[in-house]
C-alpha cells in the first residue's frame, strides 16, 4: 500500500501549487481592477468563477486520469494564463470577455485530451493520419474563400462566424507525428549510406517524410509568409531529429539548411528586409519619423516600466500595436517591470524544464520524443516572440504560449499541456469513478504503514 | 536520447539567459536612454504629469507664479499660472505638447525633482506610494514693481518694456513686455485648445511669444551714447575734452551727411563742445566726430565690456554674451568687418544706429554696469532653490560678469547722466525731489515712415546706486512722431524709481 501513499503526498503537493496559480491569476487581475478604476472589477464574481471552477475541475480530472503526474505543470501553465488574462482584461474589457470564454474551451480542451487519450501510446498508432491532419492544418489558409490574409500573413481560416488560426492547432499534430515516426525509424536515420564523413545521410527512403515536413515548413515560410511558425517548425523539426538519432550532423545541416533559407526569405520578401531594418534601428530617429513602430512602443513601454512597473493599471501599455497577442510581454513590462517579466521567464522556464524532465523520465521512446518536442515548442515560440519583443532577435508575430489573446493559441497550447501532463503520469488507471480523499485516506488506515 | 535531451536543456536554457540579458537590457541598463527618445513624447509626458512640480515664486519667496495642481484627468498634475501673462516671458510655459521655456526649462531638473540633490526626497515618496515631488525656485522678480510695470508697459500703444535691475547683485527685479500671452493657454492638457493657442500664438504678427524686454532688439539711439562715452574716457577723453561742434557732419567717402536732432546746430552754434555738454544735451554731430575719432574696434570692446556681442549682421553673436537664467538676446554692435569700405557707419554707430541693436535687458545692464562703479554683475532671475519642505537646497550669490570700465570713468559716466536729468538736459522729466537720477534718453529712428523707439536708460539714487531701469515705448506711443525718450519714457523711469526707492 506504501504506492497509494506516495501517491496521496504527491497529489497534497499538488494542491499548493493550483492554489499559488489561482492567487496569481485572480490577484493581478483584482490588481488591474484596482489600479484603473480604484475599485474592485465588476465582473469579479463571473472571471473569478471560471478560473476557480475551471482550475478546480482541470485539478479534479488531472486527480483522476492522470494521478501520478508532474504536479507543477498545470499550475505554472494556469498562473501564466492568469496573468496573460490579467493584462488582456487591463488593455481591453471586450477582448477579456472574449478570452474567458477561450480559456472555458482551453480548459475543457485540456480535460477531454486527458480523458480521451487514456496513454498517450495510443496516438503513435496513428503516426501518418495524424502527420496529414497536421500538414493539411498548416496548408488550410491557402485554400481559397476560407483562407484570410491578416496583417501581410495568410493564416487564417473563415468558417461562417468563426475565424481560426488552424496552423496553432496543427503544431501540435506535426510534433506528434514527428514523435511517432522519428520514435519508430530512428534507428534507420541513425546509419547513414551515403555521403562523407560526419554528413553521411540516411537512405532517402526513410528521409522522405522527414523532408515532406521540411517543405511544409518552408510552404508556410513562402506562401503564407508567417516567418515565426516557419522559424517555428524548422526548429522543432531539426531539434526532435537530433535528439532521436543523437547525430549532431543533422543540426549542422539544418542550421545551414535554416540561414540558407532566411537569407532566400530575405532576398525574396520585402517584408522580411522590412522587418531586419526595423530589428536593427527601430529606435533610429530616422525610423521614427512617422511615428514609433511597434516595436519602438514597445521598447519604449519596457523602458518605462524599468525594475518595479507602472503597477497594473497604471501604465500606458494600450500605446503599443498588438499589445494583447505579440506584444503582450511589452504590456507586462510596462506594468509589471523587470519583476513581472522575469517571473513570466522563470514561468516559462519552469514549464518547459519540466516538460524536458517529463521526457527523460518517459520510459518509451515515443513519449520521450513527444515530450521533447512539445517542451521544446513551448519554449522556442515564447523566446521567438520575447526575443522579437526585447529586439534579441528581428520580431516575427508568433503568441506567446498561454499568454497572448487568441482562441487558437490558447486551446492548442492547453492541448500540449494535457499531452505533457499524460506523458508524465503514464497510463490512466484503470479504475472506477473519482474517489475523494476521504476514501483515498481511509484506504491508507491498515496496519501495513 | 537523454543525453540530448539534457543538452537540449541546456540549450534553452541558454536561450532563457539571453532573454534574460535581453530584458535587463531594455528594462534596466538602457532604459533611460530608450525612454528619452523623442519619439516616446506621450510617455515622458505621462511620466511628467506625474510630478507634483516646484513651484516659482517671486522674490518675497511667497507669491506664487506657477503651481501645480491635482486634476481628475488622464495627466495627473496640470500647471497653473496664478498670474497669468504678468510673469509668461519669465515662467515660460510648461506645456505637455510643446516642452518647456524660459524658467520652466532652465530650472527644469529641479522643477520636476530630478535633481541629484532631491534623490534623497525622490526615494522616501517613492516608498511612500506619494507622488515625486519638485524643488521650489525663488526669484529675483518684485511682484510689486513687476506688476505696476506690466500696468504701464500695457497702456503702451505699440508695445514696449521696462527692465529693472540692481546694480550691485544683478537681480532682475522686473522684465516686464508688451504684447505678453498666457501661458494656462499652452499648459491645458486639453491638447486641441493647446494646439489652437500656440497656433494663434506663432501666427500673430506681433509675435506676443518673444518678450520686448529681452528677446527681440531694437536700435539704441542715444541711449548708447552711454557706450560710446565710455569708450572715449576709457581711451584719454574726459569729460571736458573738446570735440568739434560742426552744423553737420559731412562724412567720408558720401555725399551723406550726419545731422542732429530736429537739424539743429549744438549748443547756439559754438565752434566746439566738451564731452560732458556733448552727453548732456545729446548732441549727435560731436557724438558721430567721436565715434569716427574713436573707431570700431574701440567701440565694439567697450560694447563687448558691458555685454553686447559683434555680429555681422543679420547674422547671429560672433561673440560670447553674459549669461542669464533664461535664454534672452544681448545688445549687438557690428564687427569691424562690417566697416569696410563703408566708414561713415561708424559715426552713425556711435549714436547708436547703423545696426547696433540692442533691448531694455541689454542697456539695463549698461546702466547697472555704470552705477556699481564699472563692474557688471551677472544679471540673474533665480536666488535659491527650495525643496519640497521648503529648506532651501541651492543659493546662488551674486557673480561678477567682468569691468566694464574703471570706477574713474563709471563715476564721470554717473556724473553726466546726473547731468542729463538735471536743468538743461534733455531727461528732465525724470527728476525725482530729494534723489538724484542718473539718466539717458535716446529717440532711436526706426524705417522710413515709422515712428521712433522712445529710450530711457537711468539708475537712482546717483549716490548710492540701489536701481537700475531701462524703458522702450515701441514706435512713439501715443504720441507719435513727437516721441523723444525725454518726452514719453523718462516719466515711466521716474516713475519705476519712484515706486522702487519707497518700497525698498
Amino acid at each position: 500500500m506504501s504506492r497509494v501513499e506516495t501517491t496521496e503526498d504527491r497529489w497534497l503537493r499538488g494542491v499548493l501549487p493550483l492554489l499559488s496559480a489561482l492567487a496569481i491569476a485572480l490577484g493581478a487581475y483584482v490588481l488591474v481592477g484596482l489600479g484603473k478604476k480604484g475599485k474592485f472589477p465588476a465582473t469579479l464574481s463571473l472571471y473569478g468563477a471560471i478560473f476557480i471552477v475551471g482550475f478546480a475541475a482541470a485539478f479534479l480530472v488531472i486527480r483522476r486520469y492522470a494521478p501520478k503526474t508532474d504536479p507543477v505543470m498545470f499550475p505554472v501553465a494556469g498562473a501564466l494564463a492568469g496573468i496573460g488574462f490579467a493584462v488582456i482584461f487591463r488593455l481591453d474589457g471586450n477582448l477579456a470577455a472574449e478570452q474567458s470564454t477561450w480559456l472555458i474551451v482551453g480548459l475543457l480542451a485540456f480535460c477531454a485530451t486527458l480523458i480521451v487519450v487514456r496513454d498517450h501510446r495510443q496516438l503513435d498508432a496513428y503516426t501518418y493520419t495524424i502527420g496529414l491532419i497536421g500538414v493539411a492544418l498548416l496548408l488550410l489558409p491557402i485554400v481559397p474563400v476560407i483562407g484570410q490574409t491578416i496583417n501581410g500573413a495568410r493564416l487564417w481560416v473563415q468558417i461562417g462566424p468563426i475565424g481560426f488560426q488552424p496552423s496553432e492547432l496543427g503544431k501540435v499534430f506535426i510534433v506528434v507525428f514527428l514523435a511517432s515516426y522519428l520514435s519508430a525509424k530512428r534507428e534507420l536515420l541513425r546509419v547513414g549510406t551515403g555521403g562523407w564523413g560526419p554528413l553521411r545521410l540516411p537512405q532517402a527512403r526513410h528521409l522522405g517524410p522527414l523532408l515532406l515536413a521540411w517543405g511544409a515548413s518552408l510552404m508556410i515560410l513562402f506562401v503564407q509568409k508567417d516567418l515565426g511558425a516557419s522559424l517555428l517548425y524548422f526548429a522543432i523539426f531539426v531539434v526532435m531529429l537530433w535528439v532521436a538519432t543523437g547525430r549532431p550532423a543533422y543540426l549542422v545541416i539544418g542550421v545551414l539548411l535554416f540561414a540558407a533559407g532566411a537569407w532566400l526569405g530575405y532576398l525574396a520578401f520585402s517584408h522580411v528586409e522590412t522587418r531586419v531594418d526595423l530589428w536593427l534601428h527601430a529606435l533610429d530617429p530616422s525610423m521614427l519619423r512617422e511615428g514609433a513602430s511597434q516595436l519602438a512602443e514597445g521598447q519604449f513601454a519596457m523602458a518605462s516600466g524599468g525594475i518595479l512597473g507602472s503597477g497594473l493599471g497604471q501604465g500606458v501599455p494600450y500605446r503599443i500595436p498588438f499589445a494583447v497577442t505579440d506584444f503582450i510581454f511589452a504590456a507586462i513590462g510596462e506594468e509589471l517591470g523587470l519583476l513581472g517579466t522575469t517571473a513570466v521567464l522563470l514561468l516559462f522556464v519552469a514549464l518547459v524544464g519540466r516538460g524536458l524532465q517529463t521526457a527523460l523520465r518517459a520510459t518509451d521512446d515515443f513519449g520521450k520524443l513527444l515530450a521533447t518536442g512539445l517542451a521544446t515548442l513551448v519554449g522556442l515560440q515564447a523566446f521567438v516572440i520575447i526575443g522579437g519583443v526585447t529586439r534579441v532577435i528581428p520580431l516575427t508575430g508568433v503568441t506567446l504560449p498561454f499568454m497572448s489573446y487568441g482562441g487558437s493559441s490558447l486551446v492548442s497550447n492547453f492541448i500540449i499541456l494535457a499531452l505533457l501532463v499524460r506523458v508524465a503520469s503514464g497510463p490512466a488507471p484503470q479504475r472506477g469513478p473519482l474517489r475523494g480523499p476521504r476514501r483515498a485516506g481511509i484506504e491508507e488506515e491498515p496496519p501495513d504503514g | 536520447m537523454d543525453s540530448q535531451i539534457r543538452r537540449l536543456a541546456v540549450g534553452l536554457l541558454v536561450l532563457l539567459v539571453i532573454l534574460l540579458f535581453g530584458v535587463n537590457y531594455v528594462q534596466v541598463f538602457a532604459a533611460d536612454s530608450i525612454a528619452d527618445n523623442p519619439a516616446n513624447a506621450y510617455r515622458q509626458f505621462v511620466a511628467e504629469s506625474e510630478v507634483d512640480r516646484g513651484r516659482i515664486l517671486a522674490n518675497d519667496a511667497q507669491t506664487p507664479l506657477a503651481i501645480s495642481r491635482e486634476t481628475n484627468g488622464e495627466f495627473t498634475y496640470q500647471r497653473r499660472y496664478p498670474r497669468g501673462e504678468l510673469y509668461a516671458h519669465l515662467t515660460g510655459y510648461y506645456s505637455l505638447f510643446f516642452g518647456r521655456t524660459e524658467l520652466e526649462g532652465s530650472f527644469n531638473e529641479y522643477l520636476s525633482g530630478d535633481a541629484p540633490e532631491l534623490l534623497p526626497q525622490t526615494l522616501g515618496d517613492f516608498i511612500q506610494g506619494n507622488p515625486k515631488r519638485g524643488a521650489s525656485i525663488v526669484t529675483t522678480l518684485d511682484p510689486d514693481l513687476q506688476e505696476l510695470a506690466m500696468d504701464i508697459v500695457g497702456g503702451m500703444r505699440n508695445g514696449g518694456a521696462i527692465v529693472m535691475m540692481e546694480p550691485d547683485t544683478g537681480n532682475v527685479l522686473v522684465s516686464a513686455a508688451n504684447p505678453t500671452f498666457d501661458p494656462n493657454a499652452l499648459s491645458t492638457q486639453d491638447s486641441e485648445a493647446a494646439e489652437k493657442a500656440i497656433t494663434a500664438l506663432n501666427d500673430d504678427p506681433a509675435k506676443p511669444l518673444l518678450s520686448r524686454a529681452s528677446d527681440e532688439l531694437y536700435p539704441p539711439g542715444s541711449v548708447f551714447k552711454i557706450v560710446t562715452a565710455a569708450a572715449a574716457l576709457e581711451n584719454g577723453y574726459t569729460p571736458s575734452s573738446r570735440i568739434r561742434n560742426p552744423l553737420d557732419l559731412t562724412l567720408p567717402q558720401t555725399t551723406e551727411t550726419l545731422e542732429n536732432f530736429g537739424g539743429s546746430h549744438c549748443l547756439g552754434g559754438a565752434s566746439e563742445i566738451t564731452l560732458a555738454q556733448a552727453f548732456q544735451i545729446s548732441c549727435n554731430v560731436s557724438f558721430g566726430t567721436l565715434g569716427l575719432e574713436l573707431g570700431p574696434r574701440k567701440l565694439g570692446r567697450q560694447a563687448q565690456a558691458f555685454g553686447f556681442c559683434l555680429w555681422n549682421p543679420p547674422g547671429s553673436c560672433l561673440t560670447d554674451t553674459v549669461p542669464f537664467d533664461i535664454p534672452y538676446t544681448a545688445g549687438r554692435y557690428p564687427d569691424t568687418e562690417y566697416f569696410v569700405d563703408n566708414e561713415p557707419l561708424v559715426a552713425f554707430s556711435g549714436i547708436g544706429q547703423a545696426d547696433v541693436a540692442t533691448n531694455p535687458m541689454s542697456m539695463a545692464m549698461v546702466a547697472s554696469a555704470v552705477a556699481n562703479d564699472g563692474v557688471l554683475m551677472r544679471p540673474r532671475l533665480v536666488s535659491e532653490v527650495r525643496d519640497p519642505q521648503g529648506r532651501a537646497i541651492e543659493r546662488f550669490e551674486p557673480d561678477e560678469a567682468g569691468v566694464a570700465v574703471s570706477p574713474e570713468t563709471a563715476q564721470d559716466l554717473t556724473d553726466m547722466m546726473v547731468s542729463v536729468v538735471e536743468p538743461g538736459g534733455t531727461g528732465t522729466a525724470a527728476a525725482i525731489s530729494g534723489v538724484s537720477v542718473a539718466g539717458k534718453t535716446g529717440t532711436a529712428q526706426t524705417r522710413e515712415g515709422a515712428f521712433p523707439h522712445a529710450w530711457f536708460v537711468s539708475f537712482a539714487p546717483a549716490e548710492d546706486p540701489q536701481v537700475a531701469v531701462a524703458v522702450i515705448v515701441l514706435n512713439g506711443g501715443d504720441l507719435g512722431n513727437e516721441a523723444t525718450g525725454g518726452a514719453i519714457s523718462a516719466p515711466i523711469a521716474k516713475q519705476m524709481i519712484e515706486a522702487a526707492l519707497e518700497g525698498g
